[in-house]
């Protein structure tokens, strides 16, 4: 059979007339592999573009069209040693992009003009021997300055405050805007009648720093989403799909359809949903029930996307490919779930719908209050604009979105991806983790228990014979070896093993049966029914290795620290309860339950809610997705399936649990700073308030209060990037 | 104070001609990479010196 590999489907031709590729590359860390991949592509001829984005770890690559084939290009990086994949950069990342480089010319024209307004308002400020006629002047010169950069930079907030009214309700842009364009029509008047202070300054300093809240709050969000697009880029499926009768073709996902038929190898994991319709294999569905025990498969058997195909090779007719590969009742449940989770109203919310009432309250009682006394309307009016501007939510606009983004990066360091940034909030408020076992707790590959059975020089021949076959069970042994150079000449049995002749010896690696081991087998199963084994046999001499899923390296010291924190620990799994007792048992965690169905684990965690428990739900499997949605906060390891990172609010990385833990401390960590910022905000306006009603607030004090509370609630957030250190 | 007149006006053009740049700096993609850009700056792009250059003097 021919194999050819057809990336097409991601190809973009551009405007230009060039062919334009993004490409998600594994491994770009330092400024040296920038230069090595941009030279190395850039060689080739025909290739007008290759540059790399050192911040999201992508490549962009533009060659003239019909030339080269996109295949190249990943097999010329993997040459220079990087794993890359072609991606689609989603809808709502580009999105986000655009968004954050408007935030980013609204905050340079907003800076522009607080810069150069505060130079004109400062000499006002100083010169008691300035004559009307300049003052003047410089009032009119920052009121030319102003209003057109307040028009442009306040976008952001008049567009959310009008959505918010139209809907009838009130957001924090709201008062912001209302502040701010009454402060600017005030001073526009008071320019006219040539007062002595207007507050062109102030409202345009507001717009400023406000707007660094902004933009803190979508870099967050964007650079998460970035490394969670390259990731899931980089993990993302090819199928083999049948192009002729004895035609194969590697194609992405996307370009799967119901219908077509596709190659499914020993060792792969399987992309779509479908019928099998020739062959004959075990599949693991692991990751799709929970159960480590493996189905056969033949056929008429129906596999789904997410499944494990052990030993044979399996031809599959495609019923539901890419978007609609789920089983109906878990997407169902999972709508259901994240329905009733979008009732979380957010910290900042919740401040702003104090906030917003009680300073129209004030700067209107404010005014009536001066009236009575019996000051002019104008008066009252100024004054009671000076409240609205003193008040204005600038370091309430600051003091969450700082700290994300602070944490965020923190989190980022230390191995936790961010999916928005009130899981936060949500994850620093728990006090019950749910851990689902299989690829949670556990990790996702296989790995040898008795190697120490064996002699050194067995095992490496073991694993060395083991690199030639896809089979699972193989390579966790040929991994657990770190088997570098295969055998030569390896004949493959299809359901049986490997074989290779060395030294005149026949060596031998697969089923019990097959290296004639089956006694030592018998054994090892009677004493452990979990593992599975495989037989490796040298001549007449044979040995038996188990394999087994082994729990994550510090599973049990990152448990026994959340449960110092106080946190009530529970293990939920679809797995057989033998499997689940002994996890139980080795990581010290009470509560358990095994063999349970996607709708129990919704079941039991809405019942934890309803006895009043904040639940963080840590899993993997397409059946945890719905007991995802449905818990307080999730988090899924980078290993998960798509739909459960898709609907995690965390992603954590690498072989250690400890990321679950750092999530727990740094949102802490984070939790108590934004409500400490939020009574920093509090204090300010408590001391700024009675100031601004007794009508002493001239524009100097305004600015210096403002920019002083925004500038302490900037520096509290920095003492986000660290917290105690985390495992005992 | 007549030197108000150009100085003031002359400060705020300086200041538009830096918002521009900075507009511009934007519209061309500056911003997308600051890691990439900082270590674009320091690296030895020896091979695209024409051979004919002289050798950089060895200041170690």
């Amino acid at each position: 059979m021919l194999l050819t590999r057809d990336f097409s489907h991601y190809v973009k031709e551009l405007d230009s007339g060039v062919a334009h590729l993004d490409l998600a590359v594994e491994g770009v860390s330092c400024a040296g592999c920038m230069a090595k991949i941009e030279r190395g592509l850039s060689a080739i001829p025909d290739v007008t573009l290759a540059r790399v984005n050192l911040t999201d770890r992508r490549l962009a690559i533009e060659w003239k069209p019909g030339v080269l084939e996109p295949a190249q290009f990943i097999d010329r990086l993997a040459e220079l040693g990087y794993k890359a994949y072609p991606f689609e950069p989603l809808r709502v990342e580009a999105m986000e992009v655009e968004r954050s480089k408007f935030l980013l010319r609204c905050l340079g024209v907003a800076a522009f003009g607080s810069m150069n307004v505060m130079m004109l308002s400062v000499p006002v400020w100083a010169g008691s021997d300035m004559s009307p006629v300049t003052r003047d002047f410089f009032h009119w010169l920052s009121a030319l300055v102003a209003l057109p950069c307040a028009a442009y930079a306040g976008q952001p907030f008049f567009q959310s405050a009008w959505r918010a009214l139209r809907a009838r309700s009130v957001n924090m842009d709201v008062p912001i805007c209302i502040g701010v364009l009454l402060a600017l029509g005030m001073s526009v008047v008071e320019t006219i009648n040539h007062a002595e202070h207007t507050y062109f300054d102030a409202g345009i300093m507001l717009l400023t720093f406000l707007l660094v809240g902004r933009f803190l709050d979508q870099k967050m969000r964007q650079r998460t989403r970035a490394v969670a697009g390259n990731l899931a880029a980089l993990k993302a499926e090819t199928a083999t799909k049948f192009v002729g009768p004895d035609e194969i073709s590697e194609v992405p996902i996307a370009a799967v359809r119901p219908g077509d038929i596709v190659l499914l190898r020993a060792g792969e994991r399987c992309a779509v949903d479908g019928t099998v319709i020739e062959g004959r294999s075990e599949i693991d569905q692991s990751l799709i029930t929970g159960e480590t025990l493996h189905v056969d498969a033949e056929r008429g058997v129906q596999v789904y996307a997410g499944t494990l195909n052990v030993s044979g090779t399996l031809r599959v007719r495609v019923s539901a490919a890419a978007e609609g590969t789920l089983l109906a009742e878990i997407t169902r449940l999972l709508e259901h779930a994240l329905q009733a989770r979008s009732r979380y109203v957010k910290l900042a919310d919740r401040a702003s719908r104090l906030y917003a009432p009680l300073v129209h309250a004030t700067a209107l009682l404010t005014m009536l209050g001066w009236l009575a006394y019996g000051a002019s309307w104008h008066d009252s009016i100024v004054i009671a604009i000076a409240v609205l501007i003193i008040t204005c939510p600038c370091a309430l606009g600051l003091a969450i979105p700082a700290v994300q983004t602070v944490a965020a990066g923190a989190m980022f360091r230390a191995g936790v991806l961010l999916n928005s940034g009130d899981a936060i909030e949500r994850a620093a408020d728990i006090d019950t983790i749910v851990f689902d076992k299989t690829g949670t707790l556990t990790l996702p590959e296989l790995d040898v228990v008795n190697a120490g059975s064996v002699s050194e020089e067995v095992f490496q021949l073991a694993g060395r014979l083991a690199l030639a076959s896809h089979h699972p069970v193989a390579a966790a042994v040929a991994r657990a070896a770190q088997a570098k150079s295969p055998l030569r000449d390896v004949v493959e049995e299809p359901g049986r093993g490997v074989r290779a002749m060395l030294d005149g010896v026949e060596l031998r690696l697969g089923s019990p049966a097959f290296c004639g081991a089956e006694r030592q087998a018998h054994e090892i199963l009677e004493a452990d029914p979990e593992v599975s084994v495989v037989a490796f046999s040298r001549g007449a001499e044979c040995h038996v290795l188990a394999v087994r899923q082994r729990l994550r390296p510090d599973a049990a010291k990152a448990i026994a620290a959340l449960q110092s924190r106080g946190i009530a620990v529970e293990l939920l799994s679809g797995d057989r309860e033998p499997a689940v007792r002994h996890a139980a048992a080795t990581l010290g965690v009470s509560k358990w339950r095994a063999a349970i169905t996607p709708a129990d684990k919704i079941a039991h965690i809405e019942m934890l809610k309803r006895q009043g428990r904040k639940v963080m739900m840590v899993g993997d499997g397409i059946n945890d997705a719905p007991a995802l949605a449905a818990a307080t906060v999730s988090m899924s390891p980078i290993s998960a399936t798509d739909l459960s990172r898709a609907t995690a609010d965390l992603v954590f990385l690498g072989k250690e649990l400890a990321p679950v833990l750092a999530a727990v401390d740094y949102s802490r960590k984070a939790m108590s700073l934004m409500r400490q910022n939020l009574w920093l905000a509090v204090g300010y306006n408590i001391v700024a308030v009675p100031i601004a009603i007794v009508g002493l607030v001239t524009p100097l004090i305004a600015a210096l209060a403002m920019s002083g509370s925004s500038l302490m609630v900037m520096l509290n957030a920095m003492r986000a990037r660290r917290v105690r250190q985390g495992i005992v | 104070m007549e030197v108000m007149v150009i100085l003031v006006p002359l400060a705020l053009v300086l200041g538009l001609l830096g918002l521009l740049g900075f507009l511009w700096s934007l519209k061309t993609g500056q911003y997308d990479d600051l890691e990439g850009a900082a270590w674009r700056a320091i690296f030895d792009d020896d091979d695209e010196i024409p051979e004919s250059a002289p050798p950089q003097k060895d200041r170690g």
